[in-house]
């Protein structure tokens, strides 16, 4: 293993100490539990929002701590979930009487996690909603697995929800507007190397040299299917087609029910896409694929909206939602309307993500 | 000793975090291996971390009764080991824990309470069944195998010998078993022929409260 690294077991450690020394302006960190805080936090009328999940996906979610976007962050170790006492003392710290959205990306741990929490903060009398973000089309089963998992939208959600917590939306609003960000957003991810957790020291997975792997998530899990390598084009063409031509998905999520007092099972179905959506569509590197092989993405999955019908009305390019040093690709595409154009329009200031301000 | 008067001192539950911890640091890698073809390579080192943790905090609750200590180091797990995990084993302790509250010693039908409660508790916040391929498929048969060798007339040791015995078997059995829950489901078909993890940690934890009580039996 070859890593910038003093010693694995600092690593999520010292990567917050330098995360607070750069950014103070930003951002503050709090240690046992871990915690990254807007620095002018809490901000006062408004909800905050709280993400998290394990580390290795950086910039996502510390480097989205700011105005326009999120008011915490949770790390876990690398890839493992935070756990609730980090979320609990987060949503202490930064609530400002408005309320806590947490966006949480639907895997096990941290759906397990957040719910803890969530049950924690409303024993100390902090208003929490818990929204899922489930968009990967590589999964294509929600009842004999987990359910689809949170990748690439959770980035748009947060800009998006984000903006509209700014904004002054409440917290039921700023829920319903989460909810209606995740089912219009599909992702598929695509690896060509594996990627190396710091305490374990070995490739998660092996791939040969001439192999790549299909339907990746974002923890160097292995994906759905594993084939020869292809160009750039095919690969493209792969991943954009599985997300244009997925059927409606449906699912059962739980959700807290604030009139009920408990948790509820929510019903929920992601329309397809249909020409004529106006689109965002965001390529992103898994970390280890370099800037130069994205917009040879970009480019294919432009001409393949465009032949469908679906019109790219913003986009973003870069490494958002990373798995460490993965080479590889995701391919998210969100359907927006006004309301989310506008809100991904607004000005946002953090490490990961900037305009406006 | 006969069967009906042995029973499990406080002192034995301290025993078996301890040993837990020893155990599990020994096989963290083995466990982490066993999580890389079908999670995330993260399982043996998260309970290594978590049951170091147990172990800093058990001198702050070592004089409490046995539900003390046990939802002590479930509040340990819940908030060390993180993943699914952390809530999964933090909840079977914590509810073990409170199926026992305020006892210094327990019954050999008490011990069945306990880890009852410490399963139901992981079936709730899992919601897996059995042939999901969790935990849960070396946790169901054990403490059946338990409940049933008590039934049976067998002594302390045999029946958990018997435990052990059976989440061994649950443990082998989930190998040709399709994952439905966790992150090995996104497997699909690819998870099969891999053991898993979690019912191999779950087999480990209860492999170790059969020691502790058959170490203690045989120095009586």
């Amino acid at each position: 293993m070859k890593k910038l690294i003093n010693k694995p077991e600092d690593v999520v450690k010292e990567e917050l100490e330098g995360i607070a020394l750069a950014y103070p302006d930003l951002v503050k960190v709090h240690f046992n539990p871990n915690f990254i805080y807007r620095a002018d936090a809490p901000v006062k009328g408004k909800v905050a929002i709280i993400s998290g999940g394990g580390s290795g996906h950086e910039p996502m979610h510390g480097g989205y701590v700011g105005p326009g976007m999120l008011d915490a962050a949770c790390p876990g170790e690398v890839f493992t979930s935070p756990t609730p006492d980090q979320m609990l003392e987060a949503a202490k710290t930064v609530n400002s009487g408005e309320g806590v959205l947490f966006i949480v990306k639907n895997y096990t741990g941290d759906v397990m996690n957040f719910e803890m929490a969530a049950d924690l903060a409303r024993e100390e009398g902090i208003r929490v909603l818990n929204i899922l973000i489930d968009d990967d089309v590589a999964v294509k089963d929600s009842l004999y697995t987990a359910g689809r998992r949170g990748v690439g939208t959770t980035v748009l959600a947060e800009k998006i929800v984000g903006a509209a917590a700014e904004r002054g939306y409440d917290l039921k609003r700023l829920a319903d507007l989460c909810r209606k960000v995740n089912i219009n957003g599909r992702s598929m991810g695509m690896a060509l190397t594996s990627c190396t957790v710091p305490m374990k020291g070995e490739p998660t997975f092996e791939l040969g040299p001439d192999e790549m792997e299909i339907g990746i998530g974002i923890h160097g899990e292995p994906g759905r299917e594993r084939m020869k390598i292809k160009t750039a084009d095919e690969i493209t063409e792969l991943l954009a087609l599985s997300i244009i031509e997925d059927p409606p998905y449906r699912r059962t999520v739980r959700e807290w029910d604030e009139d009920k007092g408990e948790w509820v099972e929510v019903e929920l179905e992601d329309p397809p896409f249909k020409p004529g959506d106006r689109v965002l569509a965001f390529v992103n590197s898994m970390g280890g694929t370099p800037d130069i092989e994205l917009p040879i993405v970009y480019r294919k999955l432009h001409e393949i909206c465009e032949k469908k019908g679906l019109k790219i009305v913003r986009n973003l390019i870069g490494r958002y939602i990373t798995s460490l040093e993965m080479q590889g690709c995701s391919i998210t595409l969100l359907r927006m309307d006004d309301e989310m154009i506008d809100l991904w329009d607004a000005p946002v200031k953090t490490a990961g993500l900037r305009w406006g301000m | 000793m006969s069967k009906n008067e042995m029973t499990i001192t406080k002192d034995d539950i301290i025993e078996w975090l301890k040993a837990t911890a020893a155990v599990l640091e020994e096989n963290a890698q083995y466990l982490t291996e066993l999580d890389s073809p079908i999670g995330d390579a993260d399982h043996g080192i998260n309970m290594d971390r978590g049951f170091k943790k147990i172990m800093s905090k058990l001198p702050g609750v070592e004089d409490k009764d046995i539900g003390t200590i046990l939802k002590a180091a479930g509040m340990a797990l819940v908030t060390s080991v993180g993943g699914a995990g952390g809530p999964l084993y933090g909840t079977l302790y914590m509810d073990a824990g409170r199926a026992v509250a305020g006892k210094m010693e327990l019954s050999a039908d008490e011990l069945v309470t306990l880890l009852d409660a410490g399963l139901k508790g992981v079936v709730r916040i899992g919601k897996a069944n059995l042939g999901d391929k969790t935990m849960v498929d070396a946790l169901t048969p054990a403490v059946e195998a338990l409940r049933k060798a008590l039934a049976d007339g067998k002594d302390l040791v045999e029946a958990l010998h018997s435990m052990t015995d059976a989440a061994h078997k649950g443990m082998k059995d989930t190998i040709p078993m399709l994952a439905k829950k966790g992150r090995a489901s996104y497997l699909g078909e690819r998870s099969i022929g891999h053991q898993d993890p979690g019912a191999t940690s779950s087999y480990l934890i209860l492999k170790t409260l059969m020691e502790v009580i058959e170490s203690r039996h045989a120095s009586q």
